[in-house]
Formats: C-alpha cells, structure tokens, sequence
C-alpha cells in the first residue's frame, strides 16, 4: 500500500449529504476483477449523461476542478454497500484524501487499507473549506498526518484526530495480514481450545 | 467472585478476543466467512501474490448471487458478469471453499441461505464482504459487513482486526399492530432517528415487539441496521431461534444440539449490564411505511405525505430534501396514497424469504396487478422458490399478474438484467433507495412485501391495513 504522509493538492468541493458508494460507483462497474481502473467510473451518473457525455455543472467536469485530489464532501461520506471499489474509485482517480464531516464505518475502514485519508472536521470548519473551495480559483489544502492538520495558504490551520494506529499504518504503508500472522501460535492455540482442529 | 454483567455483544466479542493491546484494535476469531462473486476476486489475487493459502475452507462457504440472471439463470448474457462468476468458481476449487454455484439447490442470496443452511447459529462471529451481514444477528450472532481487503485477511488468517465498537439498545415495546411488518419497524426506526445515528455502535434490538417476531421477520429487521449506520444488529436468542436452527443441515444435531441450545440460552445480556446508548420506540404507534426520497431515513406512515423541504430544521436536510425531490420526480405535499407507480419488485435478502412471500401471496389472491404496472416476485434462494411452488404461491403470484422469477440479488441492485428504466418508479420491498440503485435515474420506494402487493394491484401506494380487514375477493 502507498503511504500517506503529507499530501497537498486542489480541493474538489461536493456539496451533499449521504453520498453512497452506489453513487461514488456505480453497480454495473463493481464487475471488473482487479482492483485498478475504477477512476474512470467514479461518480459515473453525476459525470456523464447517458451517452457518455461529461455533465458539466458537476464539480469534477468542470476545469478548475480537474485534477482535484482532495474530496470535500458533508456528513455520512460513503454510506451504503461494503464495496471496497469505492476508495479504490477514488484512489485510481487521483483523490488521496477526503475531509468530510462524517464517514460511514465501513468505508472509513476500507479507506485506510488503501492509501486514501478520511478527514472528520466540524460542520463549521467544513463550512469554511466550502466558502474558500468557491472563492479561491485553485484552492489548494495540505493534509498533513504526521501533524495531523488540514491547511491553505490563505492562513488557516485546522487539527483533526485520527486514531493512532491507523495513522501509524497509513503513514508507513503497512499490510495487516504480516502482522496478525505475527500471532499465529495464538490462533492455533484459540483454535485448539474451541476444539477447532 | 461475581462477573461483571454484560451484554450480549460484550459476550460474543469476549469469547473471540485472541490478542489485545492497549491502544490497537483487537485481533477477533471468525467463525464463519460467506463469500459472494462481486467482492472477493481481488482478495482471492491477493492471497495468491502474497502465496498464502485459505487458513480455514471449511469454516467458508461460497455462493453467487448478484451476477445470477432471474429470468433464464444459465444464460448469462453479459460477459463481465459470466466471468465474474466463473472467478469464483475457479477461486472456491483452488483454495478448496464449498461453493452453491448456479446448478446446486443450495443457491441464493448469501444471507438468505446462511440461515436456511443452518450455517448461522448464535453466538457465533459472521463475516462476509457484504454490508447486509447484519442479518445474521437476528439470531443472536455478532455478523457485520467487510471491504475485500478484510475479505483478504480473513481468507489467510481467519482473524480480524477490530476496534471495539460501542453497544446501543434499540428498545421496541408494545405489540405491532396487525397489518403492519417488521419491515415497517425498521423503516420507521430509521426515518424516526436518521440513517446514521447507529455510526460506530452495534444495535441490540430488545421489547415485547421483537420478541414476538418470528426469524424471518427478525432477519428483516436486522437486515438494515447497516441502514441506521450501524455496525451490526444483535437480537438474543430465544425457542423461536432453537426451533428455526433444529434440523436444519449445518446444525449441531442430537446430543449436540442440545447442548448447543444450553450454550446459546446463555447468550442474553444480562440484569444491570448497561449500553452506551439507548433509544425508544413503540410498535403500536407504528403505521406501513413508504419511503419518498434517496435514502432509507427518507420514509413516512403510507397516510402522510411528501414533506416540504422546509419543514426540516437544518440547511444540510432541506437541501438534501430538494435534491431528493427533484430526483424521485416529487412534489411537496402530495399524498404518499396519490403516487403512482410502474413496477413492483418483491425480493432481496431483506424481504426474500418464504414467509414474505406467503404475506405477499395473501393480498394477491383473488386479484390482479394493474394493467398500468409490471410486477414481478424473485424467491431469495433456490430453497424458496422450491418450498413456494410447494404451497402453490407461484400459481397465486402468476394468476394475479406477477412475473416468478428465479432465486438472485435481481433489482435489489440491478447488477444483472433486472433493471429499471430511466424515470421508472418502482415500489420495492429491498433495503436501498439510493439515486441510480435499481437503474439510472430509476425512483425507489421501499415497502414491506405486502405494501408491494398492494401497491401492483391498485397501481399506487394504499393502506394494506384496509384490504386485511376485509375479507379476500372472490376468485373466478
Ligand atoms: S439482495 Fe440486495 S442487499 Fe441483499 S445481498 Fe443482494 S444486492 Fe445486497
């Protein structure tokens, strides 16, 4: 897995509430048996017109957006199914990071194993990116995990928490199967005594 | 010395701890791993990358349901879909995982057959890469949905790492009155108190309403915690679930099952154990329900009606609302009876069981779909469909207008042919109402089974309540 250690880049501003991995992507994408090559079916319905033709008042479609790779969205981010297609949609499109004012659990998890950082903020501090996404062309943000907090260059400085373990797993790129196979004897032990042998 | 009382997820996540450390997740035995076409292909990758092998086969088992076409099920006319079943079938043979594949009776949606196979059993741990794992709970176990990385680390380790969720009591008293569904609870439960008020918590579900359910409906109930938000829906077991486990295939038997139900009986949280967090509903006030927006909190009794955008107190939900609206093709105020409807869907793992159908079959007797609707019944297991066609639903369903279809996840998700049009409006007895969930551009209303039926017939949404009380028509 990649690491995420200090990511800056411009924000995409997707002002909803509830945004569900059936929105993020698409069921009839989910059939492709790699995990690379979603980005260009991420928020397929929004992007495009039936034909294929990119809708151009949605956020991504439009110029100063374009190569977005930090997500502005509202509560419950990525409520839904348990598809891991969707930060694997995110991450193929170039989005590192997503600042939100909460995450569904599942998603949040499965962000984690890939690389993306899930930032919670409060609705005012949201609020605020928002009103600075619209206002400044180019708006760019620094997500920082090591100090743990969202900047501009316009003089704003947020903290956010995030549970130190993932953050430890995320900034050096780790794979948790190494590591639960590290207690290996516990499991056969737990195995053995649930008679499971 | 006297233990600490707890609850019941406190005594199924204690009996599965094998590793903890202060301030990292804990390592959780699985007791059982169901997997399905659409999220492990790249976890079976993974595993072969890596050169790992399956820890536990037998404690896996593997069936397709996303991909399967209801119509003429060995003709998968997609490739992408063909190739996503034929992945699994390789990926079960290689790492030597039992597979209900499209030629074995066993087929279905994977949380229809889990219980139906006698699979599920309280107190066990549940996992599966698929957020409607909740329904296992309804028996007592503590089953929550996974992303395919976690499919990956199940598959190699049997274990998970977990941060210990949070408990909240949802508490169900009075009894459900007659007409009304589990189904009907769950909706109201969610639209009462958002769709994501259960974040980081797993429900235990507890009253004199719950208890009088019956496993299926239970399973109902269950089945959309994950809509609430939360990570997994618990009901303790009781008779009710001894006497749906016994016999079943995956059962203990005998002797066995004996002690298994004394070993389950345990399995209640116990006098003083205390939630984190508790809320309140009572069954006798709720009324069949019927979801207006694009998320499953968006929902009212069937006699309210489309609320005004203003009517709510922050500025996220009257735009959310707005949207909604502009979406389903809605106006403000109208009555939910006045909607009129193109297509009725009965299936998916929240209302595909055998007793959903029974309720289904019931109000079609003796009527007929509206000319103005294409209404169509898909049973959630091959075992359903054969138990029906038993009892003669199928003949009920077919003589009334409906199409019998077979056994498959169908329009729940439309990931296979079963799809709606751009504009259709479909009363749907699933769990999502998402914007392009059953089709793009395609309007959702959830509804239990028999509010679907209803709804075929009159071409718009009713009150089944008032078709109950009187007596079924007359067949010719
Ligand atoms: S029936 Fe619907 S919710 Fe259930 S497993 Fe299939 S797609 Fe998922």
């Amino acid at each position: 897995m990649q690491p995420f250690t200090v990511h800056t880049g411009t924000a995409a501003p997707v002002d909803r509430v509830n945004i569900d991995t059936d929105a993020i992507i698409p069921k009839q994408f989910l059939k492709r048996i790699e995990r690379s090559g979603f980005g260009q079916f991420l928020f397929y319905e929004w992007r495009f017109t039936p034909e294929g033709q990119p809708i151009e008042s949605f956020v991504l479609n439009q110029p100063r957006y374009k190569d977005s790779t930090v997500l502005l969205a509202r509560s419950n981010f990525g409520c839904g199914s348990s598809r891991e297609h969707a930060p694997w949609a995110l991450l193929d499109y170039g989005f590192r990071a997503i600042i939100a004012t909460s995450f569904a659990d599942i998603f949040y998890n499965n962000c984690f194993k890939n690389g993306v950082l899930p930032v919670v903020l409060s609705d005012e501090q949201v609020d605020e990116l928002f009103k600075r996404a619209a206002e400044y062309e180019n708006y760019q943000l620094t997500v920082d995990l090591e100090k743990k907090v969202v900047k501009d260059d316009h003089g704003l400085e947020y903290p956010f928490e995030v549970d130190d373990y993932r953050r430890f797993f995320l900034l050096n790129g780790l794979d948790d199967i190494g590591l639960t196979l590290q207690h290996e004897d516990q499991i056969a032990a737990y195995e053995a005594k649930r008679g499971l042998v | 010395m006297m233990m600490k009382p707890r609850t019941l997820f406190e005594k199924i996540w204690d009996a599965h701890v094998i590793h903890e450390e202060a301030g990292k997740p804990s390592l959780l035995y699985i007791d059982l791993h169901l997997v399905h076409e659409v999220t492990s292909p790249q976890a079976f990758e993974g595993l072969r990358l890596a050169g790992r092998k399956v820890r536990r086969p037998e404690l896996t088992f593997a069936t397709m349901d996303h991909n399967v076409p209801t119509a003429d099920r060995f003709n998968v006319a997609d490739p992408i879909s063909r190739q996503q079943m034929e992945t699994l079938t390789q990926n079960c043979a290689e790492f030597g995982i039992p597979l209900a594949d499209l030629n074995s009776p066993d087929q279905g949606i994977v949380h229809v057959i889990g219980p139906e196979l006698g699979l599920t059993h309280p107190g066990k741990t549940i996992v599966c890469g698929d957020s409607h794992t909740s329904t296992h709970g309804a028996f007592g176990a503590l089953a929550f949905g996974i992303g395919t990385s976690e499919v990956e680390h199940v598959l190699a380790t049997q274990c998970l790492q977990q941060q210990k969720p949070k408990t909240l009591e949802v508490h169900i008293k009075g009894d459900l009155p007659s007409g009304t569904s589990a189904k009907d609870i769950i909706l109201a439960i969610i639209a009462k108190f958002g769709t994501d008020f259960a974040t980081g918590y797993v429900i235990e579900y507890t009253g004199d309403a719950i208890r009088q359910l019956t496993m299926e409906e239970r399973m109902t109930v269950c089945n959309m915690s994950i809509e609430a938000g939360a990570r997994a829906g618990l009901i303790a077991p009781d008779e009710t679930t001894f006497q749906y486990l016994k016999d079943r295939r995956y059962a203990p038997q005998g002797e066995d099952f004996l002690a298994a139900v004394e070993a389950w009986s345990q399995l209640v949280t116990d006098e003083g154990a205390t939630y984190d967090h508790r809320v309140e509903l009572d069954a006798s006030e709720v009324e069949p329900q019927v979801t207006w927006g694009t998320s499953p909190g968006m929902g009212t009794g069937i006699n309210g009606c489309v609320p005004h955008p203003e009517s709510f107190s922050t500025a996220d939900q009257q735009k959310a609302t707005r949207d909604a609206l502009a979406y389903m093709g809605l106006e403000a105020g109208t009555p939910m009876k006045d909607i009129k409807i193109d297509r009725v869907f009965i299936g998916s793992c929240t209302n595909g069981r055998l007793e959903d159908l029974r309720k289904a079959a019931k109000v079609a007797q003796g009527r007929r779909v509206s000319p103005t609707v294409h209404a169509m019944v898909v049973p959630g297991s091959q075992a359903v469909k054969l138990a029906a066609e038993q009892e003669g639903l199928d003949k009920i369903f077919v003589e009334a207008g409906f199409e019998w279809r077979e056994s498959g996840c169908s329009m729940c998700l439309a990931m296979n042919p079963d799809v709606l049009a751009p504009g259709e409006r479909c009363a749907s007895t699933s769990n999502r109402n998402f914007e392009g969930r059953q089709g793009r551009d395609s309007r959702t209303h959830l509804v239990s089974p028999e509010m679907a039926v209803a709804a075929a017939i009159a071409g718009h949404f009713v009150d089944v309540r008032e078709w109950l009380r009187e007596s079924a028509p007359v067949s010719n």
